[in-house]
């Protein structure tokens, strides 16, 4: 078996791990270190559900190698809530519109949109059905998502100010 | 006493959704636990020569290589479900049945039968592993002719599918009501048409998955399954291994989506419980994506050949359908999507006179099982279009042909003439369907559009409006149970049999239980989708759960109120009569200061020799009820949909669109309304993009999301809806289902807009979906063969 | 779908990397962003020894103009083309492009170097590379080469790049401020690999006539193609419509493509039209032309 040891910091803590080489990244965050909040879906990088904060870049975990993470620090949807529990305004927002039905897609959606929100705290309608083309939903019908965004841009925006 | 039902509650699922800490099985790890993996056919109909395993089992952490033969004697055949399959006698008397035992084991033993099969199961110490040794056994097969189209199937000398049939026609029916002949001699008209939906899957985005670990000291198995029906699991392991059911208990945990092809029984189901007894450990497999796209099973797939008579005026005098359903390699729903096609083929028009013929086919393809529509969405396209088309060719507006023939709403209750499948008569109980019509064409601007869509076309837009309507019976049976209790704590329990894969169970049960005890929603919990918390289930499929389950929750909840006004009146000794409850104390209307906790009455009520319990009345405060509705009882929507064609590169854009929905009383609207939009996302998947697609051979070509294209946010607008609230008449709350309407309208209205667009080309869609290349195609050869008939 | 077991490696510099490429060769596979490998690795479509991970490679992220070329190094994410200044000062047409590519997540990762390797030829980055006549420079252990886009993509998904040699840059001709552009694309879906997309750059001379167009196709051929004989028709023509149409119909006729589940061979052709009149109309309404 082909291992390496890499170190990655994980929702803020750093944790060195051996891993084999050919372990992807969603594997290594489900299975080895039991966040079992990131899903899988398709793993050929086409539903999104397994998307993660890389370096604070939403990208999609199956379509990583562990390995490849040496060194970087990656966001999953445990990291989203407050030590007290108390929801992160997208998680708020997400309950509050019933953006969610079975609840599987949606860590990866709020992971894509923690960065989209950062890089666009004030999206159009258009730039959020963009910006979540990328995460397959089959429950919802995207449009209590839409709303949920809109909703968590304005909760982030008082924030911010 | 409604304070909780009709408001938008907040989920109580959501937190754990939201955090990541939801459990669904893919998230479930065991000590010791080895993890599963399947070697499924390439070939869609070949012998199995031989399966060499012997580097696979060589391999280091491989624990099991097991093969189809293995299991002969051990394990029983899958077959048809029985719950599903019993039609009442008096329903074979009319339509008189044909239905041939057919068999799949659990893993191939002698020839494959579809591409996807399972044939091989590798179990090792994790998944990497068992593909590894996936990799490494040899299956030698003998490919035999495959039958993939089912005309070709049902011809007399076609290779068999089950080899101890006779032929591939599976199942057969004849649905008369009134006379054909008559209506065609009275007719002005007679039109043709031929429709096809092709095979589609649900694609949850949790792919299913099986957890099995069993426990030799109390001989108990346990099995956790992202199931729509946990009781009907456990009832087919117990069959199939030889098992006492009371011995086994299964979960379905949060399930990531269903969409009715996460129920059944599954293979995997039954030997992950035979593994995890043979191997003494816990064993998991969770299906990928690849897997799902050919094992887990797909839906539709009908073709309808179509005959309606007609005046000159538009009244549609009868509808003749000859149709065959393609249903794989084995049909496990027996009559399922079949008879709901047939059932709902006239939806809200009012058509005296139908004849339907029904054919199923069996092939060499993945089988075929309901899925959200269930044989609905199917025909409701072809009544539609045809309806449209009849417009056409009598130069009317297809509006003007729609609403001359729906149902008037001073005719309801109206019959449909025919029985439904749970053996009722086929009689609608409430609704106003020209009324939902009327308000879909204000909410649509119809007449605005209309006025402009000539000005439009001189510009080169090409812009349509279409619509649809449907009738959907939900609802269904036999039962759904609901044992509810109070505990200790005073927190209400409710257990209901039918579980959940993302409709909000704990929500919407808590709101009608909580009502009946004038309690707030957090003071309810809502427990699903666990055979030891109840005697018995059927699952959350159908439309069904809000009517059955929902129903029993309320009743169950009155039997319980009852008893605790009881012995709160005993304790207090005051009249029951005289006694309320609200937020958790029960008091005396005329002295409020007699009164009792929820806690308090919970001691006073538990078993022993200070039991307070009047006479005769068994200890404890817990309730249990079974609903048996009498038959289903009828929800019904209009869909509009406003669609742009750029006719040069054949894509449709929905510009707008709306849906009209009666679901009955509404018990959460936020909950309704998600379900309308999240249906009508599927149904524009089944209008626009998805389609399973086997190659001569019956090889899969959409095998990835590369090729089988779901709908994502950039393809789904919002669906503005409109409510009615009829009430139903059919069950103690007044509702009706509503999880499949959003998707049965769906690609009747598209493709009709999609027409009405292209108007001055005259085409005509038949199938689905309609692709940009099929609008290119249908544009090409737009002057193309007239089907209107004389007499 | 889980890979199949291989050996990892991770060379720090360029030279590193060729050496591990000069000693493994056919064994060997080079991971950059892995946006179109890992699907690939996950199906065990391909299993290859030797994993070589240039992700850390030193100096090939890197976006410059020098010479009239935009040089892009091979690690650039696409999400960086997207953020950078000098694309869009001197070369819109790929900014315009770049937007089609996926998904974010997936322009987060993904690499100009890997788009080019992989040679998908309906992507958008070989499309836009055929039309502007851009260079790859590939690197081996002996020295480095630079070929024409046209030498480079050989047929779908095969390029004339051997198993010791990596991309290094991609060079895009700079486009001149009068010039108009286009990239225009049709997919099934927002962020599916186009059905066909057309990249077309105009400059028009001061009679309003064309002096130079640049046009190229993809999804149409099994490599991205470059519309010659249109562009030598266009050249000294006024632009109206029916020199789009014109255009339009020789680029259909220009092309040859294979059908496939998502569109037919004669649709394609279609739509090769289509969205030659469409890029054309763009870019020449961008270069100060009037059409319609």
């Amino acid at each position: 078996m082909k291992t390496m040891e890499i170190t990655v910091t994980v929702n803020g803590k750093k944790r060195t791990e051996t891993v084999e080489t050919r372990m992807l990244l969603s594997d290594f965050i489900r299975e080895q270190l039991r966040l079992t909040g990131t899903h899988l879906g398709c793993e050929h990088g086409v539903c999104g559900a397994c998307t993660v904060l890389v370096n604070g870049k939403a990208a999609r975990s199956c379509l990583m190698l562990a390995v490849q993470a040496d060194g970087f620090a990656i966001d999953t949807v445990e990291s989203l809530a407050r030590e007290d529990g108390s929801l992160h305004p997208l998680q708020q927002a997400f309950s509050d519109n019933h953006a969610l039905q079975c609840g599987f897609c949606t860590p990866g959606f709020m992971m894509t949109l923690v960065d989209f929100l950062q890089e666009n705290p004030n999206p159009s309608e258009g730039e959020i059905r963009e910006a979540i083309s990328g995460n397959l939903c089959r429950c919802t019908g995207y449009a209590n998502i839409v709303k949920a965004v809109e909703q968590a841009s304005q909760a982030l925006a008082k924030q911010g100010g | 006493m409604a304070n909780l039902i009709g408001q938008s509650f907040r989920r109580k699922e959501d937190y754990r959704f939201v955090t990541g800490t939801g459990q669904y099985v893919a998230d479930i790890r065991m000590d010791n636990m080895a993890e599963a993996a399947f070697i499924r056919s390439t070939y869609a109909h070949a012998r199995i020569k031989s399966i060499d395993r012997s580097a696979a089992l060589a391999l280091d952490d491989v624990y099991a290589v097991i093969t189809g033969e293995d299991l002969v004697g051990k394990v029983g055949l899958m077959s048809e479900m029985e719950s599903h399959c019993r039609l009442p006698k008096h329903i074979e008397d009319q339509i008189k049945p044909i239905m041939k035992h057919n068999v799949e084991p659990v893993l191939a033993t002698g020839k494959v039968k579809y591409v996807g099969q399972n044939v091989v199961c590798i179990v090792a110490k994790n998944r990497y592993i068992a593909e590894d040794a996936a990799a490494l056994v040899k299956i030698d097969y003998e490919p035999l002719p495959a039958v993939v189209d089912p005309f070709e199937a049902l011809k007399e000398g076609a290779p068999l599918v089950q080899d101890d049939l006779d032929d591939n026609m599976q199942a057969y029916f004849h649905l008369p009501v009134g006379s054909w002949e008559e209506a065609v001699s009275k007719a002005d008209h007679v039109i043709k048409g031929r429709f096809t939906s092709p095979r589609v899957g649900s694609n949850p985005i949790e792919t299913r998955g099986v957890v099995a670990s069993y426990d030799n000291r109390t001989d108990f198995l346990n099995i956790w399954s992202s199931t729509q029906m946990p009781f009907e699991i456990r009832h087919y392991v117990a069959k199939l291994l030889g098992l006492v059911e009371q011995n086994i208990r299964v979960v379905a945990p949060d399930v990531g989506g269903g969409f009715g092809p996460k129920g059944g029984l599954y293979p995997e189901e039954v030997l992950l419980a035979y593994l995890a007894k043979q191997l003494k450990r816990p064993v998991r497999w969770i299906e990928d994506r690849m897997e799902h796209m050919s094992g887990a099973r797909h839906s539709r797939d009908q073709i309808h050949a179509l005959e309606v008579a007609y005046t000159k005026d538009g009244t549609i005098l009868g509808v003749k359908d000859d149709f065959v359903l393609d249903v794989g390699a084995i049909n496990y729903f027996a009559l399922t999507c079949a008879y709901n096609s047939a059932a709902h083929f006239r939806g809200a028009y009012k058509i005296p006179v139908f004849d339907l013929t029904c054919r199923i086919a069996l092939t060499n393809k993945t089988p075929n099982v309901p899925y959200r529509g269930a044989g609905r969405p199917e025909v409701v396209f072809a009544m539609d279009r045809i309806v449209d088309m009849i417009a056409r060719e009598l130069g009317m507006d297809p509006v003007e042909v729609m609403l001359k023939n729906i149902i008037p709403a001073e005719e309801m209750p109206y019959s449909q003439g025919m029985y439904y499948k749970d053996g009722g008569e086929l009689i609608y109980d409430s609704g106003n369907y020209p009324e939902a019509f009327e308000m879909a064409l204000e909410m649509s601007r119809f007449k605005e559009i209309r006025a402009n869509q000539e000005r439009w076309r001189q510009e080169g837009k090409y812009i349509g409006i279409g619509f649809s309507s449907n009738v959907e019976g939900t609802g269904v049976g036999p039962f759904e149970g609901a044992k509810v209790s109070i505990d200790p704590s005073g927190q209400v329990i409710l257990h209901v049999g039918s579980s959940s894969q993302g409709q909000s169970h704990e929500t919407v049960f808590g709101q009608v239980a909580g009502d009946v005890f004038g309690v707030s929603l957090d003071r309810v919990t809502v427990k699903n989708g666990d055979t030891v918390a109840l005697g018995y289930g059927a699952g959350t499929y159908a439309s069904r759960s809000a009517v059955n389950a929902g129903s029993a929750a309320h009743l169950a909840s009155v039997k319980l109120r009852e008893k605790m006004l009881a012995v709160a009146g005993n304790v207090l000794e005051i009249a029951p009569e005289e006694l309320t409850m609200k937020d958790g104390v029960i008091y005396a209307v005329s002295q409020p200061e007699k009164k009792i906790t929820f806690p308090e009455l919970a001691a006073a009520a538990a078993p022993g020799m200070r039991c307070k319990v009047p006479e005769g009345m068994d200890p404890g405060l817990e309730a249990t009820h079974y609903f048996v509705p009498p038959t289903v009882t009828y929800s019904s929507s209009v869909h509009a949909a406003v669609v742009e064609v750029d006719i040069e590169t054949g894509f449709v854009k929905i510009k707008n669109y709306y849906i009209v929905h009666d679901s009955g009383r509404v018990i959460n609207p936020m909950v309704v309304e998600g379900q309308v939009q999240g249906g009508f996302a599927q149904g524009i998947g089944t209008a626009l993009y998805e389609e399973v697609v086997h190659n001569e051979n019956g090889q899969l070509l959409t095998g990835t999301y590369m090729d089988y294209l779901l709908p994502t946010s950039m393809e789904v607008p919002v669906a503005v809806q409109g409510e009615q609230e009829y009430y139903s008449t059919r069950n103690p709350l007044g509702v009706k289902g509503v999880g499949e309407s959003g998707a049965i309208s769906t690609p009747a209205a598209i493709a009709n807009a999609v027409v009405d667009a292209l108007a001055p080309f005259h085409v005509k869609i038949d199938r689905l979906p309609v692709s940009p290349n099929r609008v290119f195609d249908l544009l090409q050869d737009a002057q193309s063969e007239e089907v209107i008939m004389p007499k | 779908m889980k890979p199949a077991s291989f050996e990892y490696l991770r060379p720090a510099s360029l030279e590193e990397a060729l050496q591990y490429l000069a000693d493994l060769g056919e064994d060997a596979k080079i991971i950059a962003g892995g946006q179109s490998l890992i699907p690939v690795l996950n199906m065990r479509l391909s299993t290859p020894k030797y994993l070589i991970d240039i992700g850390r490679v030193e100096g090939l992220s890197y976006i410059r103009e020098e010479d009239g070329y935009l040089a892009i190094g091979a690690l650039t994410r696409h999400v960086e083309l997207e953020q950078s200044p000098l694309v869009a000062k001197h070369c819109p047409l790929l900014l315009e492009a770049v937007k089609w590519i996926g998904h974010a997540q997936i322009r987060q990762r993904g690499t100009v170097g890997g788009s080019i390797a992989h040679a998908d030829p309906s992507a958008e980055l070989p499309c836009v590379l055929a039309a502007l006549r851009g260079e790859i420079v590939i690197a081996h252990a002996d020295g480095e080469e630079t070929l024409a886009a046209e030498e480079f993509f050989l047929t779908y998904l095969l390029t004339s790049l051997q198993p010791d040699q990596m991309i290094k840059e991609v060079r895009f001709p700079v486009i001149s401020n009068a010039a108009g552009y286009a990239f225009t694309e049709v997919a099934r879906r927002h962020g599916d690999f186009a059905l066909v997309e057309v990249a077309a750059v105009v400059e028009l001379n001061e009679n309003q006539e064309i002096a130079l167009a640049r046009l190229a196709a993809g999804g149409a051929n099994p490599v991205p193609c470059v519309l010659e004989s249109v562009e030598d028709f266009l050249i000294g023509k006024a632009a109206d419509n029916s020199l789009l149409e014109e255009a339009g119909e020789m680029a259909s006729e220009s092309v040859d493509p294979d059908g496939d589940l998502h569109g037919s061979a004669s649709y394609r052709r279609s739509l090769v039209k289509t969205l030659t009149k469409r890029a054309l109309q763009t870019a020449i309404q961008r270069a100060g032309g009037i059409s319609r």
